[in-house]
């Protein structure tokens, strides 16, 4: 049997044991009039015997998704010819591979044709009977749950606690999904730096000044030990996210300050989605307004000066990754600017102060918890950008502080080192990971901090 | 008093079936001429002078500010319609009237906050000691600082309790050092009947201190500017009696520098603290005359109503 029609026949199913259900529990109140006597109202009863109907019947689906496959794999295994059984683990899965590529028909192993059809034809006859025998169950056990749940249908039973625990149920499963997402890639990440700093010292690594990850491709290569100081990376960084942040926060402070206070309706209903706009750009695209627009533009306007702007400059990217923040910026700046109670603007006004004052002298302190927050999350932002760095602020790692020359940064350098074929053991790969887990601690700080100080100033007014 | 025993009628149409006989007879048919299911076209706009009329001697003795044929809209509400009032010096105006009758919209117009409102519009004269407070020469930020209000709800600003008094003497610069600041803010929060619970905690937050407190922060805020007018809007709601009783003994104490103007919902309130009361109903002021008058032997029908307690 198909899976999309097993499903059908359950949700069929489930909806008949619904509405059976909630006659049900009409009847055993003893009809409409006494509708008062049961514990909860009788849909929930329906959605009760459903429940029971449903729930067991997925819970054994996904116990098949996820053993099912294995299972059967070991009885074919089991059925294999001994030469091929004892192969070491390796290469069994190797014909367990053949196996599989064969019974979808894919592919034909020239080696051991024959053996392996055969294993094929019984996997496959295999996996049919056992949806037949899955789906038997499944039918069996909605039919067997329903019909328990429906039995036991009482007035006292109380159907809207069990459902809406249910409920409950899916939704923290919901949001774990999320949390277990985000331990899982901690830990790929952590695993995978914690095999790089076996290789290079962590001390070398975090305080070293020079950075280029070659490693020899033989063994016999000369000159190319690679040095992996990230150093230059962190300032690179830090260089470009500090650009970026005196762009982005004047700018998004204003333009908040502006839509809150000073527009009218009519500008605020033009000037938002303007915003929202911009901060739906893809970074791609600013990446090359950076790298086509604004880089030749500063380099032009260096030259006027008498500077030497490179080519590829912090300054560039920095201005353009500015630009791209403000919206963000400006949109957690006007919330917290909004948030401040009209009492206290009233009462500084009631004082005799203008809107400016007010604005300097009232509003801004109170918001001020609130606007450093978004400040903080904007600095992770910008610490996270990748796109437009990569084409806009070069891949020279050169320690300076000086915004006019070409620097790189974290995110560039661990899509340059994965980027192509690359071997997952060398210490050139393994550095990405070692850096990809320094920006995760980093941004993962200022997020937490930056939370907090939010979530202290919405207090402040509740 | 013809004019303003035409306005009782007027303004009872609607309940004029049930008005009892008055002690003093007034022009019984004209009642029945002007009532609106008449309404001629020819008598509409004398009747919409008189209806306007108030009971009561709008005047006061030594008039601090004069309200003339005041207005407000909020787009096309008419909240409050032609009042004339005066707030007089040394004394306490209280207003009171049901919920939504423009008490508010009316206190507010004393100091142009309605101008913090986009969709409000004022119109009429009001006088700040012979001055019109809507002319063009008039600087708002001057007006509020020689009309101070008090809110309903305490709203200290978020800085420091020293901060929050000395913030209105910083914007006008009426202290040039800090030791003249110091004084200013000590004499305000004196007289606000504080200083004893704060002198301590000077540079505390004003936000930690008690709703009472709060509001008595909120009123030494405002007399630190040294107002000509204070203006309250229901300032004792949101406390409890033993605060309100302190405020109420701020407030007489108050009266005898001040001109002030009070929203109340408190009928002993307004008895206790004011020497004149005014008493607003649908956006019109129908009654003002002294305290004792109004809450022993009001003139209207809606105002007896109202300080009885049978409707509001
Ligand atoms: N900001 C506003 N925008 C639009 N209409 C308003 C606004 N403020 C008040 N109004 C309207 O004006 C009328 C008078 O309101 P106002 O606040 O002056 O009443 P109030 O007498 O102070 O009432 P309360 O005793 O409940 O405070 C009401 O009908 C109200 O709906
Ligand atoms: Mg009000």
């Amino acid at each position: 049997m198909r899976l999309s029609t097993l499903l059908l026949i359950l949700t069929v199913m489930a909806i008949a044991a619904f509405m059976l259900g909630r006659r049900r529990s009409i009847q055993v109140a003893g009809g409409y009039g006494a509708i008062r006597t049961l514990h909860s109202l009788p849909k929930y009863y329906g959605y009760y015997v459903a429940i029971w109907c449903g729930v067991p019947g997925l819970l054994l689906f996904g116990l098949w998704l996820s053993f099912g496959d294995a299972l059967i794999m070991g009885r074919v295994v089991a059925s294999l010819p001994e030469q091929l059984r004892d192969l070491p683990d390796a290469q069994l899965s190797l014909v367990v591979n053949d196996i599989k590529n064969m019974a979808a028909g894919q592919f034909m192993n020239p080696q051991r044709g024959a053996e392996i059809a055969v294993a094929a034809d019984l996997y496959n006859s295999l996996r049919v009977s056992a949806r037949w025998i899955l789906s038997g169950l499944i039918v069996a056990l909605g039919l067997a749950g329903s019909g328990l749940a429906w039995t036991r249908l009482r007035p006292e039973l109380r159907a809207r606690n069990r459902v809406e625990g249910i409920v409950k149920l899916g939704l923290i499963l919901a949001s774990t999904v999320a949390i277990l997402t985000t331990i899982g890639i901690l830990l790929s990440v952590l695993f995978e730096a914690i095999r790089f700093f076996q290789k290079i010292p962590m001390t070398d690594f975090l305080f070293g000044l020079t950075w280029s990850p070659q490693t020899a491709l033989r063994a016999d290569q000369v000159g190319s030990s690679g040095s992996f100081g990230a150093i230059p990376l962190f300032t690179g960084t830090l260089l470009i996210s500090a650009i970026a942040m005196l762009v982005a926060m004047p700018l998004g402070l204003m333009t908040a300050i502006f839509l809150s206070e000073y527009a009218t309706p009519r500008v605020r209903a033009w000037v938002k989605p303007a915003l929202e706009i911009l901060a739906g750009v893809p970074t791609v695209v600013y990446g090359y307004f950076a790298a086509l627009t604004v880089g030749p533009l500063l380099g032009d306007l260096g030259a006027l000066l008498g500077l030497d702007v490179a080519s590829e400059s912090a300054l560039g990217a920095g201005l353009v990754m500015g630009i791209m923040i403000i919206p963000f910026v400006s949109s957690l700046s006007d919330d917290v600017i909004n948030a401040v109670p009209q009492a206290m603007r009233d009462g500084s006004y009631g004082l005799g102060a203008t809107q400016s004052e007010t604005i300097k002298h009232v509003v801004l302190p109170a918001a001020l918890p609130g606007i450093v927050g978004g400040a903080l999350l904007a600095v992770s932002r910008a610490i996270g950008e990748t796109m437009i760095v990569v084409m806009a602020a070069g891949l020279a790692a050169n320690l300076t502080a000086n915004p006019l020359e070409a620097v790189t940064t974290v995110t560039v350098q661990i899509v340059t080192l994965l980027v192509g074929d690359q071997e997952f053991d060398s210490a050139k790969t393994l550095a990405a990971f070692a850096l990809g887990l320094v920006l995760f601690i980093v941004t993962l700080l200022l997020n937490v901090v930056a939370l907090r100080v939010v979530r202290k100033y919405r207090e402040q007014y509740e | 008093m013809d004019t303003a025993e035409q306005a009782y009628d007027m303004t009872n149409i609607e309940k004029a079936e049930t008005v009892p006989p008055r002690p003093d007879p007034g022009p019984e048919p004209a009642v029945v001429q002007f009532a609106p299911e008449a309404e001629p076209a020819e008598q509409e706009v004398a009747e919409e002078r008189a209806e306007y009329d108030t009971i009561g001697d709008v005047t006061a003795k030594d008039a601090v500010m004069t309200v003339r044929d005041c207005n407000v809209f909020y787009g096309d509400n008419h909240a409050l319609q032609h009042v004339n009032l005066d707030v007089g010096r040394n004394e306490v105006v209280a207003l009171i009237g049901p919920s939504g009758c423009g008490k508010s919209t009316f206190i507010r117009c004393l100091n142009r906050m309605n101008d913090t409102i986009e969709t409000a519009r004022v119109t009429g004269e009001i006088r700040l000691h012979g001055d019109d407070i809507n002319s063009r020469e008039t600087d708002v930020v001057l007006l509020r600082a020689r009309v101070g209000m008090v809110f309903q709800k305490p709203n200290p600003f978020p800085k420091s309790v020293y901060d929050n008094v000395a913030y209105g003497p910083k914007l006008h610069g009426l202290a040039s050092n800090r030791t003249e600041l110091d004084e200013i803010v000590e004499r305000s929060l004196l007289r606000a009947g504080l200083w004893d619970e704060v002198k301590d905690r000077l540079d505390d937050p004003g936000t930690g201190l008690s709703g009472g407190q709060q509001q008595r922060l909120c009123i030494a805020r405002t007399i630190a500017v040294d107002p000509e007018v204070i203006l309250m809007d229901e300032p004792c709601s949101a406390l409890d009696p033993i605060a309100t009783a302190k405020i109420e003994d701020l407030i007489d104490e108050l009266a005898q520098n001040y001109a002030i103007a009070i929203v109340t919902h408190s009928m002993q309130q307004a008895a206790r603290v004011s020497q004149r009361t005014a008493y607003f109903h649908l956006g019109k002021l129908i009654e003002v005359d002294s305290t004792d008058k109004v809450f022993t032997n009001p003139g209207h029908r809606l105002t007896e109503d109202y300080v009885t307690g049978r409707f509001g």
